[in-house]
């Protein structure tokens, strides 16, 4: 199992989640201004101030020769992972839906959070039990998810939102709090939450190896979370 | 030639940062003001301002939050 | 010589903060007047802020040897062996005025400048520090509006830079109402082979400049800002301030970095105070060669920018570097793929001159020796003040107050209350080293990949230091080690700010001379080398001088990651310990200032043996996994400490003290707080158990758990 892990200028937890992949799997960094995927079998668009948040976060690093390449692994039904930055950079593509806005609190906020796993038969919460509690850190000052109300039941009902903040835990005012969403055909994922840094008992929960453990399960075993939840187009 | 770009918030999105600043005007003295917003002010000088809207919507405003309304100075 | 002094350019001199002495020795050792650009040049690095004129002759007291030393001061940053072949750099800078006039930008800066000395050396910055004190929060708008904006701008660079926001300390003084304070720490990892020095070597190799393009930013920061009392106009200083772009230097750091693993560069240097004159002159003195500059081929980003400014200008995110001729492209290779510009803009020479050229025509020629060794250094006339500086604070307390009262008005003051307000705005995690984050232990602990662990903590004293300069300032080092001991840490190495008012007046130069003693004599005491610092003077409004406030930062080694210390007491039926000799008192104490009292009055001598053996005994007991938990009894005394524990633990305790025993009395640095299994406990004095949901101090006080910890949450929410 090889992880991919984008680098641009001024991202910050891309060898967080180098590190994180490696203890599930092989990982290398894909520099964005190369057009090569480099053969991985997942890739991960990490943290971190892509080039500083200008204009809007993530806004200038979708356009990175890189994602490209993204877009099309992702066409071609490859598993793309976006964390906090991630997550800004793919909807900003159009890969995944809604936008990330400024937290209502206007400010910067790292926390422990407890997230509930609203949909468990996908290739990125296989491992999680259906209405599980795990406990991921978030830090961020754009981490609002919005989307339009009618776009928000089309999402719940095609059981499009995998992660939600517990109640009491939504740290940014995220509508429906939610916390991580996945696109028509599950095979793109976003979370604000960072999975990378709950891998590793002396410094946190473990809880955020269960991702990384679902997506090497998923390309290990295909077909095994095909089917199960295939939405109507 | 000099074109400006607003890009504001959409309507119906919350918008933080807007009501900080309404709630910090009475504080100063400055009453009866409501309805305020904030969005970002873009200034360049462009050859052919028949693409400008392309770039608005292509990078410079992102249409599923923000509108966007374009000024070409002299206009 | 003196003839100059009655000419019509008499004035240009003191616009730029020289004395006429200054000016007459700077003429009779050039054997002419100095031109434009070498007056300017001059004035900065004959600056307080750059020279250290009224304290480097006192700062030779301190003591800078030490076994795991492998730089001292005098580099851009002091450096520590931590073991596996890795070394830790570290320093500690002020930005006071500069934050002071703008908060946001003067912080961030701040942040970016003491990052820059740490990458200087070779060292991948891995944490972040903040020692900030402002005036009282209730009733002072200015200072609200200070803290909010200093910590929304340590958190905007910091966390966009991608290092960890790791620890820090927030004071509140009204002595600090005119002078705020914001010193940054930062320690950085390097293989001990990465490491380098700023001293440049080899004429005929090539100087070239990385980074941000050169701007009007601070033009005359240095001798403006930092050598004088801020008194009215502050707003005309506004065009001199700095602005950071966190982004632009985490490009520079990668490429740096990058470059120096490539073994590309003989030597670094980041421009600071003074910009290039201070980088070229620091970097050619301490190499013994000279340095011609062209300042045509500086980018620029202003139009028609003079030299002058070009050579004193203090645009953020700029490094220098020295590069041998034919690896010059390799070095330009390496930047283009960080988008980093890279310009050569001059080159090294045998002779000792700093060269400045503007197209071919020499604009500045002075001795390397005129701008870096012969700024007159002045002796300090101290003088111990008859009377008291510092009003009395206004009080708060009337002293009839219940013990329980006491506490949760101590608990949930300003100055004791939960950072957590403030910490959430930083992220303290990034690069996954972090094993212990804010409010889990009393200093932080970075994980090393050998399984080992750096602790550090940054600790300062304004209050107690204003009582007793020497005791206060000693201190500050003793309670620094305390809290290094409770993670299990032994500590390496330490670096100092002074943060203190006008050093030409004789109490302020009493203070500084005093404090400095006793700073040095704890170090001593302790076995702890200082590594490297920062001096800032003139902290001074009308009213007088802030209070002396020395502020140490020490990194410190524990073996096993895995059992850093806690400071929450952690489970049932724990026995609970004082360890160390405790002789407190309420002089200077956080109770004394809440009863309104002005700081004065006998501080507790510390015993340096007692303290090495309780430092000793808690390193040890954490080190075994002995005990669960260790918190060194500082502000507030043992009630609040005891407080603190149950709050951390979310769980009571029971408790009982010797009557004289005043439970808020202080005397930091000595003694401890411990938990743990009975017989991990047997040899210390044991006062009671972990258990329930109150904390009760028999005969004394008995309160909830929820309450101190309501009044602790809700200290600080509506200030940040």
């Amino acid at each position: 199992m090889k992880f991919g892990i984008v680098r641009f200028p001024g991202s910050c937890d891309e060898i967080d989640a180098l590190q994180a992949a490696e203890r599930v799997g092989d990982a290398v960094l894909l520099w964005h201004a190369d057009h090569d995927l480099r053969g991985v079998d997942a890739v991960i668009v990490p943290g971190g101030f892509s080039y500083g948040d200008y204009l809007r976060a993530g806004a200038i690093a979708r356009f990175a020769p890189v994602m490209d390449q993204v877009a099309q692994f992702a066409r071609d039904g490859g598993l793309v992972l976006g964390i906090c930055n991630g997550f800004q950079v793919l909807c900003e593509a159009g890969l995944l839906p809604g936008a990330l806005l400024t937290n209502v609190s206007l400010k910067f906020v790292f926390r422990q959070v407890a997230l509930d796993v609203a949909v468990a038969d996908t290739a990125f919460t296989g491992a999680c039990a259906l209405g599980e509690r795990i406990s991921i850190p978030v830090k961020h000052t754009t981490g609002r998810f919005y989307a339009p109300d009618a776009e928000l039941d089309r999402l719940e009902h095609a059981g499009q939102v995998l992660l939600r903040y517990a109640p009491g835990n939504n740290p940014n005012g995220s509508v429906r709090d939610i916390a991580g969403v996945c696109n028509q055909e599950r095979n793109v994922f976003g979370l604000m939450p960072h999975p990378e840094h709950a891998v590793d008992a002396l410094t946190g929960s473990t809880d955020g190896l269960k991702i990384f453990e679902s997506m090497r399960a998923s390309v290990e075993r295909p077909g095994l979370l095909s089917g199960a939840s295939s939405p109507a187009s | 030639m000099r074109a400006r770009i607003l890009v504001r918030p959409k309507e119906g999105i919350l918008d933080p940062q807007g009501l900080a600043v309404e709630r910090a005007l009475p504080a100063l003295g400055f009453t009866g003001v409501d309805n305020v917003h904030i969005g970002r002010l873009i200034e360049l000088e462009v050859a052919d301002p028949s693409r400008l809207p392309e770039m608005c919507e292509r990078l410079l405003s992102n249409p599923l939050i923000e509108d966007y309304e374009i000024i070409e100075d002299g206009k | 010589m003196s003839g100059s002094l009655q000419s019509p350019l008499t004035s240009r001199h003191r616009a730029l903060g020289l004395t006429d002495y200054e000016y007459e020795l700077i003429v009779e050792l050039l054997e002419r007047d100095p031109g434009d650009v070498e007056l300017a040049m001059l004035s900065l690095m004959w600056s307080e802020h750059c020279a250290y004129k009224h304290s480097r002759k006192l700062l030779r007291r301190l003591p800078t040897r030490g076994p795991h030393v492998l730089m001292g001061p005098g580099e851009n940053a002091g450096a520590v062996d931590v073991g596996d072949g890795l070394a830790v750099a570290f320093k500690v800078e002020s930005h006071n005025h500069p934050s002071a006039v703008e908060p946001f930008q003067g912080a961030a800066t701040g942040v970016g400048g003491i990052l820059r000395d740490v990458f200087a050396v070779g060292a991948r910055p891995i944490a972040v520090l903040d020692s900030l004190r402002f005036g009282e929060p209730e009733g002072s708008e200015r200072s609200r509006y200070l803290l909010e904006h200093a910590v929304a701008g340590i958190g905007h660079y910091g966390n966009s830079i991608g290092v960890p926001t790791v620890g820090g300390e927030i004071y509140f003084e009204s002595s600090y109402e005119q002078n705020c304070l914001v010193n940054a720490m930062c320690l950085g990892l390097a293989p001990r082979e990465r490491l380098i020095r700023a001293a440049a070597a080899g004429p005929g190799n090539v100087l070239v400049l990385l980074g941000a393009l050169t701007g009007r930013d601070g033009i005359g920061g240095a001798s403006v800002l930092a050598s004088a009392e801020l008194g009215d106009g502050d707003e005309a200083k506004r065009p001199s301030v700095q602005i950071g772009d966190p982004f632009t230097e985490k490009k520079l750091l990668e490429c740096c970095l990058e470059l120096l693993d490539r073994g590309l560069l003989t030597s670094l240097q980041d421009l600071g105070a003074a910009g290039l004159t201070s980088a070229a002159s620091e970097m050619a003195s301490k190499g013994g060669v000279g340095i011609d500059i062209d300042v045509a081929r500086v980018p620029l980003r202003e139009r028609g920018m003079a030299p002058f400014e070009i050579m004193i200008s203090e645009s953020q995110e700029r490094m220098l570097c020295v590069v041998e001729p034919e690896r010059v492209g390799d070095v330009i290779g390496v930047c283009d793929h960080w988008e980093v510009l890279a310009t050569p803009i001059g080159s090294i020479t045998a002779d000792d001159r700093l060269r400045v050229l503007s197209r071919g025509t020499v604009v500045a020629d002075l001795p390397v020796g005129i701008l870096v060794d012969d700024c007159p250094l002045y002796d300090l006339e101290p003088i111990q003040p008859a009377i008291a500086i510092y009003p009395a604070p206004d009080a708060v307390l009337t002293g009839e107050e219940s013990p329980a009262q006491t506490l949760l008005a101590l608990i949930g003051s300003a100055n004791l209350a939960s950072r957590r307000p403030v910490f959430e705005q930083y992220d303290p995690i990034v690069q996954s080293r972090t094993v212990r984050r804010p409010e889990e232990a009393d200093a932080a602990v970075l994980a090393l990949p050998d399984g080992s662990a750096i602790a550090v903590s940054i600790d300062g004293n304004g209050r107690r230091v204003a009582g007793d300069p020497r005791r206060g300032a000693a201190e500050a080092v003793y309670e620094c080690v305390a809290n290094l001991a409770c993670v299990g840490a032994e500590p390496l190495g330490l670096t100092n700010c002074l943060n203190f008012g006008n050093p030409e007046k004789p109490h302020v130069a009493w203070q500084l001379t005093e404090a400095v003693t006793g700073l040095a004599e704890a170090c001593e005491a302790l076995g702890i080398p200082v590594v490297g610092g920062n001096v800032s003077l003139y902290n001074e409004a009308p009213a007088g001088p802030i209070f002396p406030t020395p502020v140490v930062g020490i990194v410190g080694k524990l073996p096993d990651a895995a059992r850093a210390g806690r400071l929450g007491f952690l489970r049932d039926g724990d026995a609970i310990a004082l360890v160390g000799s405790f002789e407190p008192s309420l002089a200077c104490s956080e109770l004394a200032k809440l009863l309104g009292r002005a700081p004065a009055g006998e501080l507790p001598f510390t015993d340096p043996q007692a303290a090495r053996k309780a430092h000793q005994a808690v390193r040890e007991g954490v080190r075994a996994g002995a005990l669960h938990s260790a918190h060194d009894i500082a502000d507030g005394g043992l009630a609040v400490a005891l407080a603190e524990c149950c709050i951390a633990g979310g769980i009571g305790a029971t408790v009982e003290v010797s009557e004289t025993l005043e439970l808020f009395a202080e005397a930091p640095g000595r003694a401890f707080v411990v938990s743990g299994p009975e017989e991990a406990l047997a040899a210390f004095d044991v006062i009671g158990r972990v258990g329930g949901s109150e904390l009760e101090i028999a005969g004394q006080l008995k309160i909830a758990v929820s309450e101190l910890e309501q009044a602790h949450r809700e200290g600080l929410a509506g200030v940040v």
